[in-house]
C-alpha cells in the first residue's frame, strides 16, 4: 500500500474516531459529575431553591406522561398515514403531495412546532399550558419519523403475500389488517421508539409551549400544567451556581440512561427484523 | 353428553339464517364481514391521517403569517431589514433582524466548518475504504452522535468545551459563538457523514473500476472520479446539515448567550434567532403584544431560511439519484 493512501486512511479513521472519543469523554465526565447527586432523594424529590435539596421527580413523571400521550396521539395517525400512502393512495396526486409535504415537515426546526402548538393548542383550542397541549405539539413533531419508518416497514412486506391474500378474496383492508400490518409490527415498533427518543429529549418546543420550570406537585390529568426532564435540566443549566450544574449533570444522566435503553431496544428490533427478512 | 350439549346452538342458528335469502351465495368466511361501506370508511380515515400533515404545514403557514402580518402592521420593513440592532424589549426599540441573523449565521458557519471535514472524510472512509464488517459497526455508532439530545450538547458546550477553549483563548467570554458552534458541529457530523455516504455509495462501481483500470490509484479514484460524481449528493448533505444548524435551538440558547449583536467575532456573546424565541418564551410577555409578535416574525424568518435550504437540498438530491 502506498504511503499516501495509508496516511489518508489514518486521517479518515481519526475523523471518525475523534468525535466519538469526544462524546465518550464528555459522557464520562458527566457520570463523574452526576454520580454524587444521583441519590434516591434526588430521584424522588421536588424542585427547590437550594440545589442540594432539589429533586427531579416532577420532571420524570411529567416526561413519562408526556411520552405516553404523545405516542398515543402520534402512533395511530402516523401508521394510518403510512398505510394510506403505501397501500391505498400510491398513484394519486394527493398522495404525492402528502409525500413531498412530509419530507418538508421533517426539516422544519422543532422550535417552529412550538410556535404552532402555542397558537393552535394552547391559545386557539384553549388547552392552556397543559400536558395535552405539549403532547399534541410533540406528536406533530414526531409524526414524520413514525410515518417514514412505518413506510419502510410496509415496503419490506413482499407483494406476493398481498397478491395471495387478494387472490383468496380478501378486501384491501383485510389484506392490510391481517397480512401486511402483522408483518410490519417490528418496523413500526422501531419507528415508535425512535420517535419516543426524539420526543423525550426535545426541549425547545416545550419551552415555547410554556412548560413550567418550578412545580412542586405532580400533574393530575392531561390538562394539568407540567414540567419535563429536559425542561428541568435547562432550568438548572441556566443557573450560575455550580451546585445546580451538578443537578443538571445528574438530570442529564437520567435522561441519557433512558435514551440508551430505548435505543438498545430499537437496535435489537431492527436487527431481528433484518434477519427475519433474509 | 356434555360434549353434545357443548355444541354451540348459535352456530346452528347462524347457519339457518344464512340459508335464507342468500342461500345461493357461497357462505362468507368470518373474515369477510367487511362491507364496501366499511372499507370506504377505513380508507377515508387513513386519508385523514395523511391529510393531517398538510394541515400541519398549513397551520404553520397561517400561524406564522397571521402573527407576522400583525407585527408588520406596527413595524415597517425598513425597520426590520434596514437596522442592525435588535432591542424590542427596551424603551428605545429597534427591530433590526440582522443582529439575530448574524448570530445564527456565525454559529452555523462554525458548526459546518467543524462538521464538513469530519463528516466528509468519515463518509469517504465508510463508503470507499472500510471493510464491510467495520462499516456495519461504525455507522450506527456515528448515528449515536445525532441521537444525543441537544440540551445535553448545550450543557457540554457551556460547562466543558468553553472552559477548555478559554485556556487557549483567554479573552473568550463565558457565553460565545465559538464553543456553541463547535459542539453544534459535532452534532451535525453524522448528518453529513451518513447522507454523503449514501451519495458516494450510489456512484456506480464501474466508474471506480474504470479509474483503476486506467492505472489510477485508489486515492485518485476517490478524488477524481467518485467525489466529483457524487458532488450534488454531498452538496445536498451539507445544505441539509446547515439548515439543521440554523434551526438548532438549545445548544445556542444555553452556550452562545442572549445578547443580540451584529458581529462576526466568535469570542463574544451573541444571540441566534432560535435563542431569542426561547428567551421571550421563558419570560412572561403577554400574548397579543408587539413583543410577543416579534417571536413569530423571527420564527417566520427562520422558517423561510430553513425551508428554502431544504427545497434546494431536495433538488440537489434528485440530481444525484438520476445519476445513480
Amino acid at each position: 500500500m502506498q504511503t499516501r493512501e495509508r496516511l489518508f486512511r489514518i486521517l479518515c479513521v481519526s475523523c471518525l474516531a475523534l468525535p466519538l472519543l469526544m462524546l465518550a469523554y464528555l459522557l464520562g465526565r458527566l457520570v463523574v459529575d452526576a454520580w454524587p447527586r444521583l441519590t434516591m432523594a434526588f430521584l424522588t424529590g421536588f424542585p427547590s431553591r437550594r440545589a442540594e435539596d432539589a429533586g427531579i421527580l416532577p420532571g420524570i413523571v411529567g416526561s413519562l406522561y408526556l411520552i405516553l400521550l404523545t405516542i398515543a396521539l402520534a402512533l395511530p395517525v402516523g401508521v394510518g398515514a403510512a398505510l394510506y400512502l403505501e397501500e391505498f393512495g400510491q398513484r394519486r396526486r394527493l398522495a404525492q403531495l402528502i409525500e413531498v409535504n412530509i419530507a418538508n415537515l421533517a426539516g422544519v426546526p422543532s422550535i417552529i412546532y412550538g410556535l404552532l402548538g402555542l397558537e393552535v393548542f394552547v391559545r386557539f383550542m384553549g388547552l392552556g399550558r397543559s400536558l395535552i397541549a405539549g403532547a399534541a405539539t410533540l406528536a406533530l413533531l414526531v409524526l414524520p419519523v413514525i410515518i417514514m419508518s412505518t413506510r419502510e416497514a410496509l415496503r419490506t412486506v413482499p407483494d406476493s403475500l398481498r397478491e395471495a391474500a387478494v387472490g383468496l378474496g380478501a378486501t384491501r383492508w383485510q389484506v392490510v389488517r391481517r397480512i401486511v400490518l402483522p408483518q410490519a409490527v417490528p418496523g413500526i415498533m422501531t419507528g415508535s421508539i425512535l420517535a419516543v427518543s426524539r420526543a423525550i429529549g426535545e426541549t425547545a418546543p416545550l419551552v415555547v409551549i410554556g412548560a413550567l420550570t418550578f412545580i412542586t406537585f405532580l400533574p393530575d390529568g392531561p390538562t394539568a400544567p407540567f414540567t419535563a426532564l429536559p425542561i428541568q435540566i435547562f432550568n438548572w443549566v441556566s443557573r450560575p451556581q455550580a451546585a445546580f450544574a451538578a443537578n443538571a449533570a445528574a438530570g442529564i444522566l437520567v435522561l441519557m440512561v433512558t435514551l440508551l435503553a430505548l435505543n438498545a431496544v430499537a437496535i435489537y428490533l431492527r436487527e431481528r427484523m433484518q434477519r427475519s427478512h433474509r | 353428553m356434555d360434549v353434545t350439549s357443548a355444541t354451540p346452538p348459535t352456530l346452528a342458528a347462524g347457519a339457518g339464517a344464512g340459508a335464507g335469502p342468500n342461500a345461493s351465495r357461497r357462505p362468507a368466511p368470518p373474515a369477510a364481514r367487511a362491507t364496501p361501506a366499511r372499507e370506504h370508511l377505513i380508507e377515508g380515515f387513513l386519508f385523514l391521517c395523511g391529510a393531517l400533515s398538510i394541515l400541519t404545514t398549513l397551520g404553520i403557514l397561517i400561524v406564522l403569517g397571521y402573527e407576522t402580518a400583525g407585527f408588520f402592521s406596527e413595524v415597517s420593513f425598513g425597520q426590520f431589514f434596514g437596522d442592525t440592532e435588535w432591542t424590542p424589549l427596551f424603551a428605545d426599540k429597534h427591530f433590526g433582524i440582522w443582529a439575530l441573523v448574524s448570530g445564527t449565521v456565525l454559529t452555523s458557519a462554525i458548526a459546518i466548518t467543524v462538521a464538513l471535514p469530519f463528516g466528509l472524510l468519515s463518509a469517504i472512509y465508510l463508503s470507499e475504504l472500510a471493510p464491510r464488517q467495520t462499516r456495519r459497526v461504525l455507522k450506527p455508532l456515528m448515528e449515536l452522535l445525532a441521537g444525543v439530545p441537544t440540551i445535553v450538547y448545550g450543557f457540554f458546550a457551556l460547562s466543558v468545551v468553553t472552559p477548555a477553549l478559554q485556556t487557549v483563548i483567554p479573552e473568550l467570554a463565558g457565553f460565545n459563538a465559538l464553543g456553541a458552534g463547535i459542539v453544534m458541529g459535532v452534532m451535525i457530523i453524522p448528518m453529513i457523514s451518513s447522507l454523503s455516504e449514501d451519495a458516494l455509495h450510489a456512484v456506480p462501481q464501474s466508474l471506480r473500476e474504470a479509474a483503476w483500470g486506467l492505472g489510477g490509484s485508489r486515492l485518485a479514484g476517490i478524488f477524481q472520479v467518485v467525489l466529483p460524481a457524487a458532488r450534488s449528493g454531498v452538496a445536498a448533505a451539507i445544505t441539509l446539515a446547515l439548515s439543521r444548524a440554523i434551526g438548532e435551538t438549545m445548544i445556542v440558547a444555553i452556550a452562545a448567550g442572549q445578547q443580540p449583536r451584529f458581529t462576526f467575532d466568535p469570542r463574544v456573546p451573541v444571540e441566534t434567532m432560535t435563542a431569542y424565541i426561547v428567551q421571550i418564551s421563558m419570560g412572561d410577555v403577554p400574548a397579543g403584544t408587539l413583543e410577543f409578535r416579534t417571536v413569530f416574525a423571527v420564527g417566520a424568518a427562520l422558517f423561510l431560511m430553513t425551508f428554502a435550504m431544504n427545497l434546494f437540498a431536495q433538488r440537489l438530491a434528485k440530481k444525484y439519484r438520476r445519476l445513480g
